[in-house]
């Protein structure tokens, strides 16, 4: 069960806060399509910035004390470049389709061509491989994985069922991500600029006529939301890719997309939906592995079930969630048009 | 003369092969920065090496390799020019498809996930019927059918919560490849025996269709050369060592027949019709609902068709563990379909280009330390122009009178949504 939730969470975190990401963007009326090529493009800059930090005398010698205090610091100085990278990267997203008046659908999926594309280029001109992982083949685990050990706490002793969940072989970013989540989705609906922010993805005109400036705050919610989706994809790389770049999230950005739609825009529906998700997509990915009640019998495995059905299932699932909620979602208004000031 | 001269310039469908020719420019300089900066910066490459890259990336197709000297040949390299017209065929047929979904108004990304069931049709097809049950000419003419069948099929479903539940059919498609990545590989994984095993060299691909179901001492065995291929028609002589075969007609003929539909039958311009304006279209007694669902329907055949052909040359092989990857095949239609402003005619030239580029980026790995995902950077900039391919054109036609070109952005105000402009387009150039 322990396993199950820990697991459950390595996923449903990045979805959530990618989810966050799309909110951000859809709200202040830019469809981002784009968020699975940030994604990328955010998991390869955080995993670069880890490799080249790796060969820093302060964290190589932090590693070597294990003082993990300083490499807690470089995943979070990590995360943050993989943040602002990937907000530089959204900003070509927001370039076309606020000032160009472009397509977004078209921009976004440009977006999510030139990403992988980019970071395969990079990637193998760097590494000769078409994977780039942490230098001298380390282990993300060790370097950034919070344990009992790390928390001065004999392996032994009994954290009690919270704890071993919680605090035991977890890490820092899952945590950082939910805050991050709290923290942005008050932003979104207390603040006087998230009500600005989301009235320029109802009714822009409106908005413009109070004076609110509906390029800048678009401008602002597709970079906030790329800088969410360049974390969330780094998150990803390292919690459930061992900090490695392949130039591929799996369609983890669309299925966020997905969540987004199923969570109806809606923070808190989209962190029930993201742990729905998240069960599905952890049980897609470690099936034969899942020990529900600790009997040590991996039921799911063996079960008259083929694997390929347990991979299937997050895509099956979205799609029949979508068929079923459709009809109540109610997206932006304005999402996806351009806005133009001389229209009506 | 003169006069000639600009009405020529001024016809829409000029400004629209402009914008695209500039698309296409700027996308190759934007490579050749990279590869620029790349080797500047990087140690174990130098200015000259980024000067060869450069000039592979826009004469790529033109390269005969290396001389004894180490430096570049250039001249008619007829295996080139002949495996580019053989990859440019699916990617003209998917670029087909998503010109056809365009012009409904629908994004059709889901053409690898159409492509990738007509795969499984096609060789289940291919390599299921025993080579003497019938004459190869019929199986090849069911696999071909039986592969667009699937495509259809696998069209429909985001066609049809599209139209009755109102699902962005960019997710649904999005879904459905994922579904089929999972489902080719399921089902090549449960059917062992289409996974070749006499060619032992690599793991997990079938058959190439070439091999024929053949009963030897009472045991069905994959047997070379029994199997079915495309014909040649000759092409293999004019192209020698290359894989190009007759498919490239086939596709043709088939963007021809897309355009005679699109522009000159009532079906055409219903879709047309639904792509324009939705409710105007149900406003006029058109059925939006079963337009689009046979948009995307006729949008997957067209891909199903594509990876039959690919896969029909007899000596292609299918990777079939592919439930963590999508055939670039599939989204590659895109660009195709957006360089070529959805025109079935302007689509075989685009799906030759970017066949075209696909050869450079091979070329890019054979002759240097680049490799080939540097032509993907290229394509992806294309399509990311093609994406304001309007304000070009504005642009375009601001510099004709002589209009400072900062007014253009302003020009913007009049002009509709990009479906309902290239759906116009077509419609006009007819």
């Amino acid at each position: 069960m322990t396993f199950l939730i820990q697991q459950t969470l390595l996923y449903a975190v990045p979805l959530m806060i990618v989810a966050l990401a799309g909110v951000f963007a859809e709200r202040s009326g830019i469809i981002n399509l784009a968020l699975e090529g940030i994604m990328i493009f955010g998991a390869f800059v955080g995993v670069l910035f880890v490799n080249i930090m790796q060969g820093i005398a302060l964290f190589h010698d932090a590693f070597a004390a294990k003082s993990w205090l300083t490499l807690q610091g470089l995943e979070l100085l990590a995360m943050l470049a993989a943040g602002v990278l990937g907000a530089v990267f959204s900003l070509l997203l927001s370039f076309a389709s606020v000032n160009l008046k472009a397509d977004q659908t078209i921009g976004g999926t440009a977006l999510n061509l030139m990403a992988p594309a980019l970071v395969l280029f990079l990637i193998r001109i760097i590494a000769n491989q078409n994977t780039l992982g942490m230098a001298d083949g380390s282990d993300a685990a060790s370097w950034f994985m919070i344990k009992k050990s790390t928390l001065g706490i004999d392996r032994k002793t009994d954290l009690g069922f919270l704890g071993e969940t919680f605090i035991n072989k977890v890490y820092l970013a899952t945590y950082v991500c939910i805050v991050l989540f709290v923290v942005l989705s008050v932003l979104l609906y207390k603040t006087r600029f998230g009500l600005r922010l989301r009235s320029c993805g109802e009714n822009p005109q409106a908005a413009d006529s109070l004076g609110i400036n509906v390029y800048k705050m678009r401008y602002a919610g597709t970079t906030i939301s790329g800088a969410l989706a360049g974390m969330g994809g780094f998150v990803y790389a390292l919690t459930t890719a061992n900090c490695a770049s392949t130039g591929d999230v799996a369609g983890f950005g669309f299925l966020a997309l997905a969540v987004m739609i199923f969570g109806n825009w809606k923070p808190l529906n989209i962190a029930g939906a993201a742990l729905l998700f998240g069960l599905f997509k952890c049980i897609a990915a470690s099936y034969a592995s899942i020990d529900i009640n600790g009997d040590g019998v991996c039921m799911l495995a063996n079960a008259p079930i083929s694997s390929h059905v347990y991979r299937m299932l997050p895509y099956v699932i979205t799609l029949v969630v979508l068929a079923f909620t459709s009809k109540k979602s109610r997206a932006p208004k304005a999402e996806g048009i351009p806005y133009d000031k001389g229209q009506r | 003369m003169k006069d000639q001269g600009r009405t020529l310039l001024q016809k829409d469908g000029t400004k629209t092969v402009l914008a695209s020719l500039l698309s296409i420019v700027i996308g190759l300089a934007v490579g050749s920065i990279l590869v620029l900066v790349v080797g500047l910066f990087s140690d174990n490459l130098g200015m000259a090496s980024a000067w060869e890259g450069i000039r592979l990336i826009f004469f790529g197709i033109l390269s005969t390799g290396r001389d004894a000297s180490g430096s570049l040949t250039w001249g008619f390299n007829p295996q080139s020019i002949g495996n580019m017209l053989f990859r440019a065929t699916p990617l003209i047929l998917t670029g087909l498809s998503v010109s056809v979904a365009f012009k409904t108004g629908l994004f059709n990304i889901g053409a690898p996930g159409q492509y990738l069931m007509g795969t499984m049709v096609t060789l289940a097809v291919a390599l299921g019927i025993p080579a003497s049950a019938l004459p190869s000419p019929v199986i090849w003419l069911l696999a071909f059918l039986g592969g667009m069948l699937a495509g259809a099929l696998w069209g429909c479903i985001p066609g049809i919560v599209k139209a009755l539940l109102n699902i962005n059919e960019v997710l649904a498609c999005i879904m459905t490849n994922w579904i089929a990545a999972n489902l080719v590989t399921w089902f090549f994984d449960a059917n062992k025996m289409f996974q070749n095993t006499v060619e032992n060299t690599k793991s997990s691909y079938v058959y190439k269709t070439a091999y024929g179901k053949t009963l030897v001492d009472g045991a069905w065995t994959y047997v070379e050369g029994s199997g079915v291929q495309t014909a040649k028609l000759g092409l293999d002589k004019v192209f020698p060592g290359s894989q190009v075969n007759a498919g490239i007609l086939i596709a043709i003929l088939i963007a021809v027949g897309i355009y005679i539909l699109m522009t000159k039958t009532t079906l055409g311009y219903q879709l047309k019709a639904c792509g324009s304006n939705r409710h105007a279209a149900r406003y006029a007694g058109i059925s939006d609902k079963r337009n689009i669902v046979l948009s995307m329907a006729i949008a997957g055949a067209l891909s199903g068709a594509g990876a039959s052909l690919y896969f029909l040359a007899g000596n292609t092989e299918f990777f079939w563990q592919t439930y963590q990857s999508l055939p670039a095949a599939g989204f590659n239609g895109i660009p195709v379909a957006l360089l070529a402003a959805n025109n079935p005619i302007g689509v075989i030239f685009t799906g030759c280009f970017m066949s075209m580029l696909n050869i450079v980026g091979l070329q890019l790995t054979k002759l240097t330390a680049y490799n080939e995902y540097i032509t993907d950077v290229i394509i992806s900039v294309i399509v990311y122009l093609s994406a304001f391919s309007l304000l070009i054109k504005m642009l375009l036609a601001s510099r004709k009178k002589d209009k400072p070109s900062q007014s253009a952005p302003d020009g913007l105000k009049e002009d509709k949504p990009m479906e309902e402009a290239s759906a116009e387009k077509g419609g006009e150039r007819a």
